[in-house]
């Protein structure tokens, strides 16, 4: 139990994705003018990524990995070089799913994250979580954790970065670093501030 | 005026039209690979010539390709690209494919890729295209290099892996700025970047921020 805490709280903080490993950044700089979209784009996020990392987790597991074959009577197959056409193919799949069951089921929820959906397709953040997962041997139980935490920690990261964009009209800043420069600063300093987890261990 | 459009277009990415800078596109697998000029290189290389071919593809056979799927085609052309150079990475340069772990993977979803191949593919002939995707590329990789370069050299002292300022714990006189290389200083410089261009070139100053 100890170990799966203490992976979630890596997850989260110490190995954040947008401030660590600098993934999905493009969204994250570009929808991160206000709270409230901000915490839309968030949610989807680790609900994507809570369901598309176990599911690749089971996919490399049982058909790509070295004999993972071996169920259906093939010996000695490797499909590994196939890995990252199958997990972006999941990933789109598994948001085209998602967005019909919401549409279907829970139309409020639909429409609040409605046009994040396609969005997240082509976030790193999502194919980047899955990659790690392969990279660092998850089993199923810690890939859902891994998914978990790491969208949590991109959810918050991007609330944080639009509340302090929020306060940031207010102030006078010079022409040149206008939008994207001073962005990119406050990104920086938020990293900063994250890298002082760096030394938490459980 | 053929000759000019040829010339326009492979060089108006690398300065007027950045593809980091103004176009904010690609930053996401860009900046974690910095910290080393070697691992920096590596990835310029393999991005421009993703950029440029999966251009060059996509253009080629974009009267073929139905509108409805055809985010999916390019995914699918992108990755394939993006396999091929996994793979050779693997090959030939184990060392450096390790450093880059799962950055190669995520060129994919770089958004540059993605970007050219719908905003420039599909309207333009495959050699004008592929002539974009080099000059995005190179675009890309100008800034890279420019960050890679003073990451590593204020970081650590080297250029490549090589010993440029001697190091205060070896006897010479340049005491290391940790902090370069870690994840934040990226982010100071690349928004140091566009503060430069834009101070330069008023025009691409954002009216609200």
């Amino acid at each position: 139990m100890e170990h799966y805490l203490s992976l979630f709280l890596t997850s989260v903080f110490i190995e954040n994705l947008a401030l660590a490993f600098f993934l999905g950044m493009c969204t994250f700089i570009a929808i991160s003018k206000n709270v409230k979209t901000a915490i839309g784009l968030g949610i989807a996020v680790v609900v994507i990524q809570a369901i598309t990392v176990p599911a690749n987790n089971l996919i490399y597991v049982y058909l790509l990995k070295k004999d993972a074959l071996g169920w259906a009577g093939l010996t000695g197959v490797d499909l590994e070089f196939l890995g990252l056409i199958s997990y972006i193919g999941v990933i789109a799949a598994m948001v085209q799913i998602l967005e019909m069951t919401l549409d279907r089921f829970f139309p409020p929820l639909y429409n609040a994250l409605g046009i994040f959906l396609p969005l997240i397709t082509v976030n790193c953040a999502i194919l980047g979580g899955s990659l790690f997962m392969v990279e660092r041997d998850y089993n199923f139980a810690e890939s859902c954790v891994y998914g978990v935490g790491s969208g949590i920690g991109w959810a918050l990261a991007i609330a944080a970065l639009a509340g302090i964009r929020e306060k940031l009209k207010y102030s006078d800043v010079p022409d040149g670093l206008k939008g994207l420069g001073i962005t990119f600063i406050t990104v920086g300093l938020m990293s900063l501030a994250f890298m002082a987890f760096s030394g938490i261990k459980l | 005026m053929a000759q000019s459009k040829t010339k326009d277009v492979l060089l108006s990415p690398i300065f007027a039209n950045n593809p980091i800078a103004l176009q904010v596109l690609g930053i996401c697998s860009a900046l974690a690979v910095t910290s080393k000029m070697q691992t920096t290189i590596t990835m310029c290389i393999a991005v421009t010539l993703v950029v440029a071919f999966s251009n060059a593809i996509v253009a080629a056979i974009r009267n073929l390709i139905p509108n409805s799927i055809r985010i999916i085609v390019q995914m699918t052309i992108i990755a394939s690209l993006v396999i091929v150079v996994d793979q050779v990475l693997k090959a030939f340069l184990p060392e450096i494919a390790k450093t880059l772990s799962v950055f190669v993977g995520l060129i994919i979803t770089n958004c540059i890729v993605m970007g050219r191949a719908e905003a420039f593919a599909m309207k333009n002939d495959w050699w004008t295209s592929f002539l974009d995707g080099i000059g995005n590329g190179l675009g890309y990789s100008v800034l890279l290099i420019c960050v890679g370069v003073i990451r590593e050299l204020t970081g650590s002292g080297q250029l490549f892996g090589i010993q440029i300022l001697p190091l205060a714990t070896d006897g010479g006189w340049y005491v290391p700025n940790g902090l370069m290389l870690l994840p934040p200083s990226a982010f100071f410089l690349i928004g140091a970047f566009i503060w430069i261009l834009r101070t330069l070139d008023p025009s691409q100053v954002e009216k609200d921020g």
